[in-house]
């Protein structure tokens, strides 16, 4: 009786859909040439393909509505797989180890182009988990992280315009110069929440894309500024094969560096005072945590990153323009911090190899690599809204809350 | 004087288009807190879908006003269903989940149906035929307001007075009135929260079709992208005025609406959007709910 | 996409199957790079289906040097951080001659590499004069004429043909149309004879551009010089009409398209562009055409006669030069004239094409003719 009832449901939702993309799917009308074709087999793809989901989701949404209810009993046991391989020191020691050396082995295995792309990827480690900093462990919903990254990218360009200045000089000031634009943009909205912190947000980075598009006496406009050196090792000459490998054992730099500082971090007293923020904004304030310092620091420190990134990005395509600057390399960043499991270190690497990889190998399918990319982040919000991996630090918390009731002495 | 004038009445051109895809904004804030990021997209699905039932009636043979109300209804139709679907597939889902989730199941939604559109249609710019008939009357004022944005603005101030209706004097308004104000407490005097949602999203996605057959057909063209440009403004417009507040709505959308054409008009349209943004960034420090938006005390 | 893929892998097919007698020759590699998916695809797909049928043609002839030549067809979205990964594939695929890439960004980009490189580099539609005139990318040549060639055209019109003093230049804040702008803006002034009275830039995609034609009108101005493409300035000449504005509009080759004229209908009438020179006559240019339509039975895009032409002096350059080393390409591509369907051209020592230039064009009864 209920399967037919599932039967019947699945047959209205996949109707529905066929009448809901009827005209866009079916229909394609070409009003220059005056044509209209009817695409009719689309209706049949969609009809069976909507029919079939049907199923999966229902049978997903039961599972994690289930998985709901139990997981307030079961909470501890509730880690993944992943996390208990990761927990495991024996297991992780030899997988870092083994990590390290195709790290080291890799550019020397494969063509420049793999290497140039894998230097890509490592790039947008960086940036995720420099924007998870503001997102994944203050929870302040950033939409204009990018420009940030313009900010750094920019400094390189320009200081090396007119002053010559090299990449291991840039490096810091641009760090330097996305941080106080951090600083400028934390400071008027300190006092603003969620949703209204998201759209201004949004409009700083419009804001800074469009001045450098139009202020073409500073920028040099659409245009954008061309042959930005790219890094030197103390004045070697290195050809393009060189310069790529070195590029990319600096990334692995960076990324070592990165994931240092921001572990260091997560388990600082501002760490904490971050993630109390994300969890309970009055409650925190209540807790004597000084909410605009540790939402200053937030915004500066990612900032800080991303001006980094910027500074490499200019060095590595030698080009900077504002096109590359747009609100979708924000949510490009932003979804690999949300795909990665907010917080989570060991997620985002995976979600931007994930996502800065796959739709390289998959260049036959880019047209639907955007399609496919709202797809995951629909999907992934609703059947795992914490992520590839779910962020360690929270089993560590009801580690810590059962040690609490069953010892008053916990002293962790 | 008549320069001024004329930049007036662009604004208030501009700021009506603004106003009625801020309202489903606005609408679908007040009643569950989430920005609906694919509401532009909804919009542009409107036009889309006017287009191709003009385009097959008018290749029929049918021309005037029988294609304008037809085009309409069905792109009224679509929009509703498209923006009752959405509301069903991802964000249904995600009630009662932390608030970044449902932010970004929508940010996902408004990208798939970019895309969706640009895959299925095109990624060119459509031409999009002026449906809308030219008022004779218009005629000598037409060097200061067209008869198309006569309609536009008049279009929208009875929308505006017939949504006020709705809301003030109707029984599913008097619902949406209380689920706006405490979800829990209206479940529990028997209204039907889930009905009453999905009703919101109706509202304001037939609102967004209407402006999108408007603003395409005074535009005179549409690709898959106008959704994302208009919504992020009509968006901007609704925050303005204060999210939650269909008064703030219209008078945030007449406000950027009126910006935008007097900085063109008196500085240069090179930054137009900067100042669209540096104003609500300056609202916002001041009135950091916006113009009417009610200052929420959190509760604890 | 399928379509593209197929006949990819018909092509490398075909080549190996001719091939296999004289196993001898290794194939001869082009790399055609530039936008093929998103929303700047239309500009990139025309080019990648004029090589394949000028290669296709070409190894059914036997090749060139008794070698086949195979295409490395590489995506880059338009965008200059694609790019880069695009050009280091090609490189590492080693490639011998690239044809792309289509946006003069990302071919700022990727000349770097292809220079570091010692790859020619022939664009069809990269217009920045940047990109020749700065002398910095000696592999780099277009078959294309660049920004200010064109602007000048327009300028020189509008003055002296025209008889304009009062200019309003506007663009669409773009690579291409913001550069076209500002070559204008710089001729009038030079020129001394007119004078501009407002330059703007306008926001693509906007909801309306009233304010701006208010402007316009506000200012006095007799011709309006727009730098872009066709989407924005059929909006822009639709509101100026409406408003009853007989400004005269005079625009360049991204208006120069005749999807214009069909979006902007009866607003269309008298507006003026410049474009390449009438190719309506030249046999090459009706002869690809015609190939076009038999192979994918539509009219083909833009740029498709400049990739057309791109692929024929890459190939007539092989066949001078003898080989693909660096340095003899570079040679023949400069000293030897080629017929292609853009006109008989060679390449000057900065890479711009000789022999092609632009016209002025009108719209008259719903279709551009050229103005004498």
């Amino acid at each position: 009786m209920k399967r037919l009832a599932e039967l019947r449901e699945s047959l209205v939702i996949a109707l529905w859909f066929m009448f809901l993309t009827f005209p866009i799917l079916v229909i394609q009308v070409n009003t220059i040439e005056k044509t209209i074709i009817w695409r009719w087999q689309n209706l049949l793809y969609v009809g069976i393909g909507s029919f079939a989901l049907s199923f999966v989701w229902r049978y997903f949404i039961g599972k994690a509505a289930a998985g709901g209810r139990a997981s307030g009993e079961r909470a501890e046991e509730k880690t993944s797989i992943l996390q208990r391989i990761t927990a495991d020191s024996r297991f992780s020691r030899s997988a870092i180890l083994l990590t390290a050396l195709i790290a080291l082995a890799f550019p020397f295995l494969s063509s420049t182009y793999q290497v140039n792309i894998m230097t890509t990827a490592l790039m947008y480690v960086v940036l995720g988990l420099g924007l998870n900093i503001v997102v994944g462990q203050a929870g302040l919903l950033h939409l204009g992280y990018v420009a940030f990254y313009a900010v750094g990218a920019y400094t390189y360009a320009l200081l090396y315009q007119h002053f010559g200045i090299g990449f291991w000089t840039a490096l810091p000031l641009g760090a330097l110069m996305a941080m106080v634009f951090g600083l400028l943009l934390g400071f008027p909205v300190l006092r603003l929440r969620g949703d209204y912190l998201a759209i201004v947000t949004l409009g700083f980075g419009e804001i800074t894309r469009i001045v450098l598009e139009n202020w073409s006496e500073f920028s040099s406009g659409p245009s954008g500024i061309s042959e930005i050196p790219r890094p030197g090792f103390f004045n070697l000459a290195m050809d393009l094969e060189e310069s790529t490998i070195y590029l990319y054992f600096l990334m692995v730099g960076f990324v070592l560096f990165t994931i240092f500082v921001t572990n260091r971090l997560q388990n600082s007293r501002i760490g904490r005072a971050w993630l109390a923020l994300r969890e309970d904004e009055v409650a925190c304030e209540a807790m004597g945590v000084n909410k605009t310092v540790a939402k200053m620091t937030a915004f500066a420190l990612g900032s800080t990153w991303a001006g980094m990134m910027g500074v490499v990005f200019a060095a590595k395509t030698t080009f900077v323009n504002p096109a590359s600057f747009t609100f979708l390399e924000s949510a490009m960043i932003l979804s690999i911090v949300v795909l990665g499991g907010m917080g989570s270190t060991l997620g985002v690497i995976l979600a931007s190899f994930l996502l800065i990889l796959l739709p390289e190998y998959l260049r036959a399918f880019s047209d639907y690599r955007m399609l496919l990319f709202g797809t995951i982040m629909v999907v992934m919000m609703i059947f795992r809204p914490q992520g590839i991996i779910t962020n360690i630090r929270r089993t560590y918390e009801y580690h810590f809350e059962r040690k609490q009731n069953g010892a008053p002495d916990a002293s962790v | 004087m008549d320069y001024f004038l004329e930049l007036f009445i662009g604004g208030l051109t501009r700021g009506s288009i603004y106003a009625l895809i801020a309202l489903g904004y606005t609408m679908v804030y007040g009643i569950i807190e989430l920005i609906n990021f694919a509401h532009g997209e909804i919009y542009m699905i409107g036009a889309f879908t006017a287009l191709i039932v003009a385009t097959i009636l008018t290749m029929s043979g049918m021309s005037g006003v029988s294609v304008l109300v037809l085009a309409f209804l069905v792109a009224v139709l679509y929009s509703s269903c498209y923006g009752f679907t959405v509301e069903k597939i991802a964000y249904k889902p995600l009630r009662g989940a932390s608030r970044l989730s449902p932010l970004i199941s929508a940010i996902g939604m408004s990208i798939f149906l970019q895309n969706y559109v640009m895959l299925a249609q095109t990624s060119d710019f459509l031409p999009f035929p002026n449906l809308l008939p030219e008022l004779p009357f218009m005629e000598p004022y037409a060097h200061i307001m067209g008869s198309t944005e006569f309609i536009i603005v008049t279009t929208t101030a009875v929308v505006m007075i017939l949504l006020t209706i709705l809301i003030k004097f109707t029984k599913i308004g008097k619902a949406m009135r209380a689920t706006a104000q405490d979800r829990n407490m209206a479940m529990l005097v028997g209204v039907n929260v889930n009905r009453v949602i999905s009703t919101t999203f109706i509202i304001g996605s037939a609102l967004a079709a209407v402006g999108g057959v408007l603003i395409a057909s005074h535009i005179g063209r549409i690709n898959f992208y106008i959704g994302f440009i208009a919504g992020i403004k009509a968006f901007t417009a609704a925050v303005l005025g204060g999210i939650g507040s269909i008064p703030g709505a219209v008078l945030g959308s007449l406000i950027l609406g009126w910006t935008e054409s007097f900085a063109t008009g008196y500085v240069s349209s090179d930054y137009e959007d900067v100042f669209a943004f540096a104003l609500l960034v300056l609202i916002l420090i001041f009135r950091p709910s916006g113009l009417l938006g009610r200052s929420t005390t959190q509760k604890v | 996409m399928m379509k593209r893929f197929l006949i990819g892998l018909s092509a490398i097919f075909l080549v190996f199957a001719l091939a296999g007698p004289a196993p001898a020759a290794e194939p001869i590699k082009i790399g055609v790079a530039g936008a093929h998916s998103g929303d700047l695809a239309s500009y990139g797909l025309p080019t990648v289906k004029a090589v394949e049928l000028v290669v296709k043609d070409v190894n059914a002839r036997g090749g060139i040097l008794g070698r086949k030549i195979v295409l490395l067809i590489e995506d880059d979205v338009c965008k200059p951080e694609v790019a880069t990964n695009t050009a280091t594939k090609l490189i590492s695929q080693k490639v011998d001659v690239v044809i792309g890439h289509i946006c003069s960004g990302a071919t700022k980009t990727a000349l770097g590499i292809y220079k570091d490189a010692k790859v020619v580099t022939v664009s069809p539609s990269a217009t920045n004069p940047e990109l020749t005139q700065s002398g910095r990318y000696p592999n780099f040549f277009r078959t294309i004429a660049s920004d200010d060639a064109q602007a000048r055209l327009g300028v020189e019109f509008a003055v002296n043909k025209l008889k304009v003093t009062k200019i309003a230049v506007l663009h669409d804040k773009g690579d291409y149309g913001k550069g076209f702008a500002e070559f204008a803006r710089k001729f009038i002034t030079d020129g001394k004879k007119a004078r501009v009275v407002l330059f703007e830039g306008v926001t693509p995609g906007a909801v309306d551009y009233s304010a701006v034609v208010n402007k316009v009108r506000q200012s006095g101005a007799e011709a309006v010089i727009y730098g872009g493409y066709h989407p924005e300035a059929s909006s822009i000449i639709a509101q100026m009409r409406k408003k009853n504005m007989k400004t005269l509009f005079i625009s360049d080759d991204g208006v120069k398209d005749d999807t214009f004229i069909k979006v902007a209908g009866r607003y269309a009438e008298g507006v003026y562009a410049s474009g390449p020179k009438d190719t309506k006559k030249n046999p090459l240019a009706i002869a690809a055409i015609a190939a076009h339509k038999k192979a994918y039975n539509s009219d083909p895009g833009a740029f498709f006669l400049e990739g057309y032409a791109a692929a024929l002096a890459v190939v007539n350059a092989i066949q001078k030069a003898k080989s693909t080393e660096y340095n003899a390409l570079v040679k023949a591509l400069r000293t030897n004239y080629v017929n292609t369907p853009v006109g008989k051209i060679r390449f000057d020592n900065r890479g711009d094409a000789i022999g092609v230039g632009f016209a002025m064009y009108q719209v008259k009864n719903g279709a551009y003719i050229e103005v004498r």
